[in-house]
């Protein structure tokens, strides 16, 4: 019997073992908080933070390695620490409910949509197959999919990404739980998408009164949704309150870094000279994959079409778009890792966008990448001495003179010099992504790519990347192409904008006067969708 | 925006919290059980067949009619090759012509394991070059597949009868023989960790960066195939020594006059209802050397390439 | 589907035509003269001669191959230089030993190595898992003959259960037909029970850690239910795919069985073929179990159309 005061989900000094070796003993430390009925608590944190143990502990859903070290789970003010295997099971689907980041892989690819929800229901209750039929359509309908006899007899691939999150909220939600946990959900979707799932979360926990504790790593995000905010640093817990108090007013000091390196979304005021030199020019570039198979129709994909696009000395382009917009794809025929379809690539004036290989060598040093992936951008068999000399070298710098190079970069990327000869794995994510600027910096380029080359990283270190690239376009005076997804990156470093969707530039201007002005409807849609958009973090 | 005093809060940043300790790859292995197990035991197999005249052994092929058919550990005489008729324990037994097994066991170790290591070089060494090529040459790609595939859909066995029964049997020819049928499957999977690898940023990083081809391909390329290669190696090695006792067993394989555990099995067939010891003592060796190659192969998997453990 | 089915069925075509090739090649690839290897050591020029212009190898060589190519698609695949009677005519006799070894020795296999490689996967790290890899790895490493010799020695002559050698066809009596198939395919299944055994264990292991497996749980449903509905439909396709390509280490293995066990099948004709250079049976006995290997490859590849609907749709 719960009160209307009964918190939903209540943690008391909860604390989860880590394996031995790990680099800490506890993934969670003493960590205390609460989920009444009808509230979103966000739970805020970078990696590492503990914040998906947390969740997947409520559910009992920890693997053996990460026991439950002291501490109790309250809910509904029943104890899940100590209930039993069969208790859990009874538990889950019915009381408490999860959603997880990816909806592809959380979803069984050999089972139809509507057999997997109504597995919930086959499980937990005694309903006749046609009330169950009736019960899977109604929540379909819900969670606003369309045509819900046609999707509850699809499987997972034949939906798209948004799509496959609402049958999955659709399976947590059938038996109408008190506690929704959302773990991540909408990190791995495009922001439009994830705007449209945020609002059927708040709806539907409006409609039902659930507790809700969602976990993401993205500030705008919980200032769009959430009603109580929790801070976790590696494992404690060092903030707890009302939105509004933790995101303007900060108590503790790891809380007013993380919301101090907060991009904000008010694009930079200054005017680019629009004399400097052009760095590069692409016109009317077009790249088309034509899907040659034997059977079934021939596919034409334009991935990118008639990009006409231009970065100055010293200025940084953004090219904003979400996934499929074409935006890698040019960043890949600039640096000619692809190549080109049509159109032309000119690089302080020469076009390179049809050169053979052994042309293209010479000048290849004028533009170099930073790509996304600082695990996968380093060999793991070199050390990253040998990676940053390696082009220097290749364009004929002895050694000694590639080295000494290679120990100013290190310098200029504010890293210890005399690391050279330490092995990738010896470093952290940010820390290999300055590595990776280094060694794009050691040709000595004109023009310098960044492909989503900060959206893999922590907010607190993205911001530490970020000011590192400021401080290099300004030292070396350099062109910048950024090429990101997400809008505040875009408003805080660039000087000017292309909104791409679908391969082709369907805005392109001043960073002002698109982001305040934007005269395309995708460009606003794109601008409404972002979450916390209207939110002004810090500032009391 | 003004960024924030990265000095003052690097310490706060929860990636410099963190040290990243790994062990180096080289440790793992050695620390491996299955690796340690099988690498010690072909130790000792290696050190056998290397001191096989030492090990209280005579030669091999010399044999005495008077000691036919002897059970293990009887005594009797062998003739030597100056005509020296000389007392020895058969700690084995001797077959039908008089010839003590130990010692043909013994000696025969350094033919199981040439052959084995021979083959797992040879298939290696073809194995990645075709690969290679595969991997980076379209137009070459398509064919070469279809006959990596065609040859793969002949049982092995098969292949290698047939290419000795054509070639006569000698070391070389079998040592080919059985490499033949293990190239596809080295070339294959060279081909597709060489598109994988392609893919990744580090490798398109050297390309902007201006690095040829052939630098790439040996540089990068190929220093992170040397796991997988070393796990399918082991494994090459291990079918090898069985394929060639198999065929020296049905008669098509090593000449008879060289000792090999297939041959003495081979001879001692007919006899096997009341002389088993022909069969089941180079059957013991033969079974402890390909089980410690295989267990050596399956830790240096599960160290080194974990992914393989689905591939075939 | 309809794309799927129509590519695969099309890219056997080139396989069988290098196996034909390949096949082709082999007698023309041995050092010398191919006319006097068949002809033997004792032959004189005349008889040589002879051969050569039977076999048409005084012809260019892709007459040669159009003609063998040609026969073969008639069905005729030659002469036995050594039995004297037509190869194809050959093979049909030899047929039903092999195809019944072939037959029990998967079916025990797979009834066998499946469920404890399902149950190993599920019971990960445990006793089980740990005695099962072990004897996986030792059934892998022991040749065939030996261990057939093995088990000749404990159940034949020892215990007399079962006949030593030899084969009853089945139009002499179920019975017989089963006593004498007995030992020879528990020999041979043990290297297929080895590796299917293994293979399953790791694919269903696998499955076991993907995400939908968490979500099976997160919505409270029995462990039996995520280990059946959701790992084991999803494993199906790779335990499918090794048991395919592990035909072709059963057919070795049915070639040393029955030289072991004195069966009068295709894998003693092989040897026995073998020994006395008789090229054309080498031949049509490679060429039919290829193309078996290939066949039966392709039924397992369509059987994906059953497990997987990304395949259908």
């Amino acid at each position: 019997m719960s009160t209307s005061q009964t918190p939903v989900l209540e943690v008391r000094n909860l604390s989860i073992a880590l394996p031995p070796g790990s680099d800490r003993a506890t993934a969670v430390q003493e960590v205390s908080f609460s989920v009444n009925r009808g509230e979103i608590v966000c739970l805020v944190g970078e990696s590492g933070s503990g914040k998906s143990v947390i969740a997947q502990g409520m559910m009992g859903l920890l693997p053996k390695v990460l026991p439950v070290l002291g501490g109790t789970i309250l809910l509904e003010g029943e104890d899940i620490t100590t209930a039993s295997a069969a208790r859990l099971r009874e538990l889950r689907a019915t009381r408490m409910s999860m959603i997880f980041q990816e909806p592809m892989t959380a979803l069984n690819p050999v089972m139809s949509c509507g057999d997997q929800i109504d597995e919930v229901l086959r499980e937990h209750t005694r309903l006749s197959p046609e009330e169950r039929r009736r019960k899977v359509l109604d929540v379909v309908r819900e969670v606003l999919l369309p045509d819900p006899e046609r999707i509850v007899a699809s499987y997972p691939h034949q939906l798209s990404g948004g799509q496959r999150q609402r049958i999955m909220i659709a399976m947590a939600l059938v038996l109408e739980p008190v506690l929704l946990i959302a773990d991540e959900p909408t990190t791995a979707l495009d922001v439009t998408t994830q705007a449209q799932i945020l609002r059927l979360v708040q709806e539907l926990q409006a409609r039902h009164g659930t507790g809700v504790l969602f976990i993401t790593h993205d500030f705008g995000v919980v200032a769009e949704i959430a009603h109580r905010v929790a801070v976790l640093r590696l494992g404690g817990l060092v903030e707890l309150g009302d939105k509004h108090e933790v995101l303007k007013r900060p108590q503790h000091d790891y809380t007013k870094m993380l919301i101090g390196s907060v991009p904000t979304l008010e694009p930079r005021q200054t005017t680019p000279d629009a004399s400097a030199p052009l760095v590069l020019e692409t016109r009317g570039l077009d790249k088309t994959y034509r899907d040659r198979a034997w059977f079934g129709k021939r596919r034409e994909v334009h991935a990118a079409s008639e990009v006409t696009l231009q970065v100055r000395r010293g200025q940084t382009l953004g090219i904003v778009g979400e996934s499929g917009s074409g935006k890698s794809t040019v960043a890949r025929c600039v640096v000619r890792l692809i190549d080109p379809s049509a159109g032309e690539i000119r690089l302080g004036g020469e076009d390179i966008a049809t050169l053979s290989a052994r042309h293209l060598r010479p000048l290849r040093k004028r533009v170099q990448i930073v790509f996304q992936d600082p695990y996968r951008s380093l060999n793991p068999r070199r050390t990253v001495g040998e990676a940053i000399i390696e082009g220097p070298v290749n364009y004929g710098l002895s050694r000694d003179a590639a080295l000494a190079r290679a120990r100013q970069l290190m310098e200029l990327v504010r890293m210890d010099p005399g690391a050279l000869d330490r092995y990738p794995h010896q470093f952290s994510g940010g820390q290999r992504q300055r590595l990776c600027i280094a060694r794009a910096l050691a040709v000595e380029p004109e023009l310098l790519i960044a492909d989503e080359a900060v959206s893999a990283l922590d907010v607190s270190v993205q911001a530490q990347v970020l000011a590192l690239l400021e401080e290099i376009r300004e030292r070396l005076n350099l062109a910048m192409l950024f090429i990101t997804h997400d809008l505040r990156v875009a408003s805080q470093v660039c000087d000017h904008v292309a909104v791409m969707s679908s391969g082709k530039v369907v805005e392109y201007g001043e960073a002002n006067e698109v982001f305040l002005r934007p005269k395309h409807e995708y460009t606003k849609a794109l601008f409404a969708a972002a979450p916390g958009k209207d939110f002004v973090f810090g500032g009391g | 925006m003004p960024a924030p005093d990265t000095a003052k809060y690097e310490a706060l940043s929860v990636e410099s919290a963190a040290a990243v300790r790994q062990q180096s790859a080289w440790q793992r292995v050695k620390r491996n059980l299955s690796v340690r197990l099988g690498g010690t035991a072909l130790a000792v197999l290696l050190l056998v067949a290397l001191a096989a005249p030492f090990l209280g052994t005579v030669d091999p092929t010399l044999f005495d009619a008077a000691s036919r058919d002897l059970l293990p550990g009887k005594s009797g005489e062998i003739t030597t090759l100056e005509g020296e008729t000389v007392k020895h324990t058969f700690l084995m037994g001797s077959d039908s012509f008089g010839r003590d097994i130990y010692s043909r066991v013994v000696y025969g170790t350094r033919v199981s394991l040439f052959v084995g290591v021979s083959t797992a070089l040879l298939a290696l060494a073809f194995g990645i070059l075709l690969g290679l090529a595969s991997g980076y040459l379209r137009w070459l790609d398509g064919p070469l597949m279809r006959v990596m595939d065609g040859v793969m859909a002949i049982p092995a066995i098969l292949i290698a009868i047939a290419l000795v029964a054509m070639w006569r049997g000698s070391l070389l020819t079998v040592v080919v023989a059985i490499a033949i049928p293990e190239i596809p499957r080295v070339t294959r999977l060279v081909r597709s960790l060489v598109l994988t690898i392609r893919e990744e940023p580090y490798v398109e990083a050297a390309i902007s960066l201006g690095t040829p081809t052939l630098k790439i391909m040996f540089g990068h390329i190929l220093p992170n195939t040397i796991a997988p290669l070393l796990v399918q190696g082991t494994f090459i090695c291990a079918a090898g020594i069985l394929t060639e006792a198999i065929l020296s067993f049905l008669g098509v394989g090593l000449p008879p006059d060289i000792p090999t555990w297939g041959n003495v099995m081979a001879e001692g067939r007919a006899q096997f209802n009341e002389y088993p010891h022909n069969i089941f003592f180079p059957g013991i060796f033969l079974a402890v050397t390909v089980l410690s190659v295989n267990i050596l192969g399956d830790g240096l998997r599960d160290t080194l390439d974990p992914k393989m453990a689905k591939r075939v | 589907m309809y794309a799927f089915l129509a590519r695969r069925l099309l890219s056997t075509i080139p396989v069988l035509l290098v196996v034909a090739v390949l096949v082709f090649m082999m007698l023309r690839l041995t050092p010398g003269d191919p006319a006097a290897i068949l002809a033997g050591d004792a032959a004189n020029t005349e008889q040589i001669a002879r051969i050569r212009t039977n076999l048409g190898l005084d012809r260019p060589i892709l007459v040669q191959f159009g003609i063998w190519f040609g026969n073969l698609l008639q069905g005729d695949l030659g002469e036995s230089f050594y039995y004297k009677t037509k190869v194809a005519a050959l093979i049909g006799q030899r047929l039903e030993p092999t195809l019944s070894l072939a037959t029990m020795t998967i079916l025990i296999a797979v009834l066998v190595a499946v469920p404890l490689g399902v149950l190993a996967a599920w019971r990960f790290g445990g006793w089980f898992d740990r005695t099962l890899m072990g004897f996986s790895v030792l059934g892998f490493s022991i040749p065939v003959f030996v261990l057939a010799y093995i088990l000749i020695w404990i159940v034949s002559l020892k215990l007399g259960w079962l006949p030593v050698q030899g084969y009853k066809r089945i139009a002499d009596g179920v019975g017989p037909w089963l006593t004498h198939l007995a030992l020879p395919s528990v020999t041979l299944s043990i290297i297929y029970i080895a590796l299917i055994a293994r293979v399953t264990r790791a694919s269903v292991l696998e499955t076991l850690g993907e995400d939908y497996i968490r979500t099976a749980r997160a919505k409270g449903l029995p462990e039996s239910s995520v280990l059946v509905r959701h790992a084991l439909t999803n494993a199906a396709v790779p335990i499918a795919t090794i048991i395919g390509i592990g035909i072709a280490l059963l057919i070795g293995g049915v070639v040393v069985t029955e030289s072991v066990y004195a069966i009068p099948g295709l894998g003693r004709l092989t040897v026995d073929a073998v020994l006395a250079r008789d090229f054309p049976t080498i031949q049509g006995v490679i060429l039919l179990f290829s193309f078996a290997y290939v066949a039966v490859n392709l039924l397992v590849d369509l059987s994906y159309v059953f497990f997987d609907p990304r395949i259908r749709y």
